[in-house]
């Protein structure tokens, strides 16, 4: 083998983001800058009720608006029709009911797609809606969960004749160690709905592609590879005839990690017009059409011994679906199933969750999906214990983690977690933080009965992510895997492709990829193109959603480079006429050892691969490396946060004074990227605490499906982060990374929420619902307030 | 989403402006556009002529040469916020004016369109009434000048009729006196949940005369009469605070998700007390 000499590579340097100049310039292709010639424009006619049979449905007034070409309700789609697919049936038993993409006789939420216009361009599209005939007999609309679980509640689907989607358990033995405990705790958290609000809105367009038999799909997509499986098997058209690009896409969340009926929609008419076909939806329709996420009710329980120490922990959570399941909607809380025990020792855990479905907007991932409710119902109620025990919150939570010397540690959930160091990230917090000093602030705002007072928010985190190894997918139902592809092609002229099957969406793949290639090929980054998005250029590949583009590609990138290096050597070797073990291998250079001057550099091996005039024999032309890789196990990110809030008791006005971040994400490729990384997560966590949340009113109308009041925050909004980080590096990854996409909005929210109650306690409160604006907060302390009385 | 089909003009002076109005049923002045868009964006609203008035010079001066400060209704959010007849002379204004949106829409959006919309959360119109400007209608039957107190007519209604173009609204004078906005919102650039605009005329350290306006707590801006009249002569917080107690009676605010009738009242109350003590600068 070579031996690789250590260099001062790319590796873990904060280096400027390859793709921002082009974001910067404008220059970026969006899935709504693409014009083909012959486009039609689709238009959307959606449910203004939340549940009603459609009585009346007639296009054809629509076929008379200027610029129109087609119409089409459901049964003038008739087979082209497509159901949209869930691909994680969680239990045997489980609910599926059909998903059409326009709906049959009956619409089950606001913004469910009822017909469509193609016109010549989008506007009179859009004014063609006008012309068509609908009428609809309202139903009783479904909103509240636990009374559509109730026996007497009308059946949003109604062959199915139950809004219980599933029942899903997991553990056992909570009872047992009840029996044992001094102290129990229970709570019910709300975990609101949340709308993913990413900054391009969903955009389509379907093209039939000339004289061949191919549809190229445009889709602002996370995941183009599963789209094509997908799109494939929803409309029959054969897998290899289908292309699927994301272009420049700008934002997902988990928003876009997602088959939508516009996307059937979009591709089936193009294929039966035989003509591009595009649909960009407004903010308006994106606020009730992308699926949304969280919205759970968590009841809580956690037992323990008077002097702090864990027994065990009961949930029980009822998961809103939505009206229907879309890809991983039933799946998406129970990726939270296994973090309720955190980075705590306890010996029982008893876990149910039951998917109900209401006549809302379908749910499904949304940055964190699961764990970052997991952790908001386990950070709260180790706060909740710790006053109950009159016990330091960190001190309870240093009394049950699991001590660095334990790793690795298989939990009561049974996961097993490789690595942590929660002692190095709680000490160095705290140590930005200032605890001592807030905490005699706090004592003396109490005190003087200050109208502000302060309160200091705990969230000692942990997470999966990384998903994930196919085997545990595929004992968990779902119906895919979770490994990585990455293709590293030297071409003639040093240049380097690289074609990676993670789909980036604004995370900055490009650079931190080349990042990773460029270490150990030893060129330079600027030489390396990242290649990605396209099933036409990458064919392979599982996307990018859960935090796992790095755990799992960065790990196929590293091998594939090994790969082609290997390659390389022994080119290399017949060249300088030496053996592949005589070679080193630095700075892009293979050199015989003790002879440096017997070298010949990376790229000068790929042209001879090229040219092939002079190559060992059986060895094949041409230089790349391959490799597909299946991750040995889940990554477990960490951190602590430690959250300073302000609460002006007079308005119920919360602020955050001082945040601090330490996160553990292993080993960093760009710590500029993780920084970013940590400051979006924070603020989107940080947002479900405090300004966050989409409601509906007793007729499953949104109330607030609009941004000017489902409320965003912005840069003034927040304060300035105080980030670090500790690195111990995950020893399951080859690069020892593990992942950070999810990690700043799991951590946040509980750590917002927990020093707003620190900061009232006093005057009697226990809890406050999300979002805590300041009339939640005001009516929660004047309900304290009444309660002492 | 994209509008419904409008005509459109542009207007270079006031009289094209109106005669422009009086050729249609249906027309709507476009000021910096910031409201009238998203309503017809949104398919709200589907005007037959939109009127662009924002190429219209003598609409966009800011003149406190004559004894009051006259703005024009053209003149961006961002002007008049920096205007130096205005930052001494109408500060209420200027500070109200600050906190409106963000800065790109500050230098697109105007003060006349902000008026003339009447949205009943807007900053500006309670401060306007508070302080008696005065607003310049221009109409097919030529000019006429409105009071504050008869302007705002209802939510998103003034006293400017559809042929009619808003020319300007002038200030009185406030050279001397202590102002303050208070807006109540959720996020930076969120709307009032309730907004307070204080001027107070101090004395030797107690408060002469005061004018206060309410936004966002009914349909239209309200002003705290009574309130005003119980400041007279307070010089603490305490006599401050007992004052401002009686700042939302009479009120009728709606309830929405940001704030019952409870709550905004009690907002009315505290917001009322703090507006008024930093405009007069006392804090105990
Ligand atoms: C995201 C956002 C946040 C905002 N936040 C706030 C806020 O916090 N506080 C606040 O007070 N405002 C806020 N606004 C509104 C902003 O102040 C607008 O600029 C203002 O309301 C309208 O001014 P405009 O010049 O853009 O008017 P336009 O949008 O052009 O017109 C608004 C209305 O006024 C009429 N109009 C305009 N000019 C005249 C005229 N000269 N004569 C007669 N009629 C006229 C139009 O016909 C139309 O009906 C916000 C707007 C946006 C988009």
């Amino acid at each position: 083998m070579t031996e690789t000499v250590e260099t001062s590579t790319p590796l873990g340097r904060p280096i400027k983001r390859k793709e921002d100049a082009k974001l910067l310039h404008g220059r970026t292709n969006w899935t709504d800058n693409i014009q083909l010639p012959g486009t039609l424009h689709m238009a959307i006619l959606r449910s203004p009720f939340a549940h009603a049979n459609i009585t009346k449905l007639d296009v054809s007034g629509a076929l008379q608006q200027p610029n129109v070409v087609a119409a089409y309700g459901a049964d003038e789609l008739g087979d082209l029709n497509g159901s949209v697919p869930c691909v994680w049936p969680v239990t045997d038993d489980i609910v599926m009911p059909d998903f059409p993409s326009l709906a049959k006789g009956k619409v089950r939420h606001v913004g469910d797609c009822v017909a469509v216009v193609l016109a010549t361009d989008a506007k009179h599209a859009a004014d063609a809606l006008e012309a068509i005939d609908v009428e609809y007999e309202p139903l009783d609309a479904i909103v509240d969960m636990e009374a559509a679980l109730a026996p007497d509640s009308p059946a949003l689907h109604e062959e199915a004749g139950t809004n219980k989607c599933y029942v899903y358990n997991l553990g056992g033995g909570y009872d047992d160690a009840k029996a044992k405990a001094d102290v129990v705790v229970k709570r019910r958290f709300i975990n609101q709905r949340l709308i993913p609000a990413f900054m391009e809105p969903r955009s389509v367009v379907a093209a039939p592609m000339g004289m061949s038999d191919e549809i190229t799909v445009w889709s602002s997509t996370q995941i183009p590879h599963i789209l094509r499986v997908l799109i494939a098997l929803v409309t029959g058209i054969p897998e290899n005839n289908l292309r699927i690009v994301a272009p420049d896409v700008g934002g997902g969340f988990g928003g876009k990690l997602q088959i939508y009926r516009e996307e059937i929609l979009v591709t089936q008419i193009a294929r039966k017009l035989g003509r591009p076909v595009k649909w960009t939806e407004s903010r308006s329709e994106d606020m009730v059409a992308t699926h949304h996420g969280r919205d759970q009710i968590q009841d809580i329980e956690i037992a323990a011994t008077k002097d702090g120490t864990l027994l065990g922990l009961k949930v029980d959570l009822i998961a809103n679906m939505g009206a229907y399941l879309q890809i991983i909607t039933p799946g998406t809380p129970l990726l939270g199933m296994f973090m309720y025990p955190a980075i705590y020792k306890m010996d029982a855990y008893d876990f149910q969750c039951t998917g109900v479905f209401t006549s809302t907007t379908p749910t499904d991932a949304y940055r964190g999906a699961g764990r970052p409710e997991a952790t908001y119902a386990i950070e709260r109620i180790i706060d909740e214990l710790a006053a109950e025990l009159d016990m330091d919150p960190m001190a309870l939570r240093q009394r049950n983690w699991i001590t660095h010397e334990e790793f690795p540690y298989t939990t009561v959930a049974g996961l097993t977690y490789d690595t942590g160091n929660y002692e190095a990230a709680t000490a160095k917090a705290l140590d930005l933080f200032g605890m001592d000093e807030l905490r005699a602030e706090q004592k003396q705002r109490r005190e003087s009965g200050d109208p502000v007072q302060l309160g200091i928010g705990i969230s000692t985190f942990t997470e999966m992510c990384g998903l994930a190894p196919s085997r545990t997918l595929g004992a968990l139902k779902y119906v895919a895997g979770g490994w990585e592809h990455a293709t590293i092609r030297m071409l003639p002229t040093g240049k380097v492709e690289l074609i990676t099957g993670t789909s980036p969406h604004g995370q900055g793949h490009e650079t931190a990829w080349s990042q990773i290639a460029a270490s150990i090929l030893g060129i330079g980054v600027e030489d390396i193109e990242v290649v990605h998005g396209d099933t036409g250029r990458a064919p392979y590949g599982m996307d990018t959603y859960g935090s796992r583009s790095l755990a799992v590609g960065g790990q196929a990138i590293k091998k594939a480079a090994d790969n082609l290096i290997e390659k390389a050597t022994v080119i290399a070797a017949h060249q300088l006429e030496c053996s592949p073990g005589d070679l080193e291998f630095a700075d892009g250079q293979f050199s015989v050892k003790g002879d440096p001057e017997k070298a010949q550099p990376l790229a000068a091996v790929a042209f001879e691969a090229f040219t092939a005039h002079n190559l060992p024999d059986g060895v094949e032309p041409t230089l790349q490396g391959e490799a597909t890789v299946d991750p040995e196990d889940f990554s477990f990110p960490h951190g602590t946060h430690l959250a300073a809030m302000e609460v002006d008791t007079d308005t119920g006005r919360v602020t955050v004074r001082k945040y601090v971040a330490v996160d553990d994400v292993g080993v960093q490729v760009n710590p500029m990227i993780v920084e970013g990384q940590v400051h979006g997560g924070l603020a989107q966590g940080i947002a479900q605490a405090l300004y966050e949340g989409a409601f509906y009113d007793e007729d499953g109308l949104p109330l607030n499906a609009n941004l000017s009041t489902y409320l965003i925050p912005a840069a003034p909004d927040l304060p300035s982060f105080i980030t670090d980080r500790t690195e111990t590096p995950s020893t399951t990854h080859p690069l020892g990374t593990k992942g950070v996409g999810e990690a700043g909005t799991i951590a946040s929210t509980p750590a917002i929420i927990n020093g707003i109650v620190d900061a009232l306690r006093p005057l009697g409160v226990t809890d406050v619902a999300m979002p805590a604006t300041p009339m939640t907060v005001w009516k929660t302390i004047q309900a304290a307030k009444g309660g002492q009385a | 989403m994209i509008p419904a089909t409008f005509g459109y003009t542009r207007a270079s002076t006031i009289d094209d402006a109106v005669a422009a109005l009086a050729s249609s049923d249906d027309a709507k002045v476009l000021g910096g556009g910031q409201s009238l868009l998203p309503v017809l964006r949104l398919r709200l609203n589907a005007p037959e002529l939109v009127v662009d008035c924002s190429g219209i010079d003598e609409i966009k001066s800011i003149d406190g040469s004559g004894d009051r400060v006259v703005i024009g209704s053209g003149a961006t959010h961002h002007a008049v916020m920096n205007d130096p007849a205005v930052t001494s002379s109408v500060p209420l204004l200027a500070q109200a004016t600050a906190t409106v949106a963000d800065p790109q829409i500050r230098h697109r959006g105007t003060v006349g369109g902000a008026l003339a919309h009447a949205d009943p959360r807007a900053d500006q119109p309670p401060v306007a009434l508070a302080l008696d400007a005065e607003f310049t209608i221009a109409g097919p039957g030529g000019r006429r000048t409105v009071p504050a107190a008869e302007f705002f007519v209802g939510p998103f209604e003034t006293a400017v009729g559809e042929d009619e173009l808003l020319v300007s609204a002038s200030f009185p004078k406030y050279d001397g006196w202590g102002s303050h906005y208070e807006k109540f919102n959720r996020t930076a650039q969120a709307w009032s949940i309730v907004g307070v605009g204080a001027a107070v005329r101090m004395d030797s350290g107690s408060i002469a005369e005061a004018r206060i306006g309410l936004a966002n707590v009914g349909g239209t801006p309200m002003r705290a009469s009574a309130t005003e009249q119980a400041l007279v002569g307070a010089s603490s917080m305490a006599e401050i605070e007992a004052a401002c107690a009686q700042a939302a009676d009479g009120l009728e605010p709606f309830a929405d998700e940001d704030a019952d009738v409870e709550f905004r009242k009690h907002l009315v109350r505290v917001l009322t007390k703090r507006a008024v003590a930093r405009a007069a600068g006392i804090s105990s």
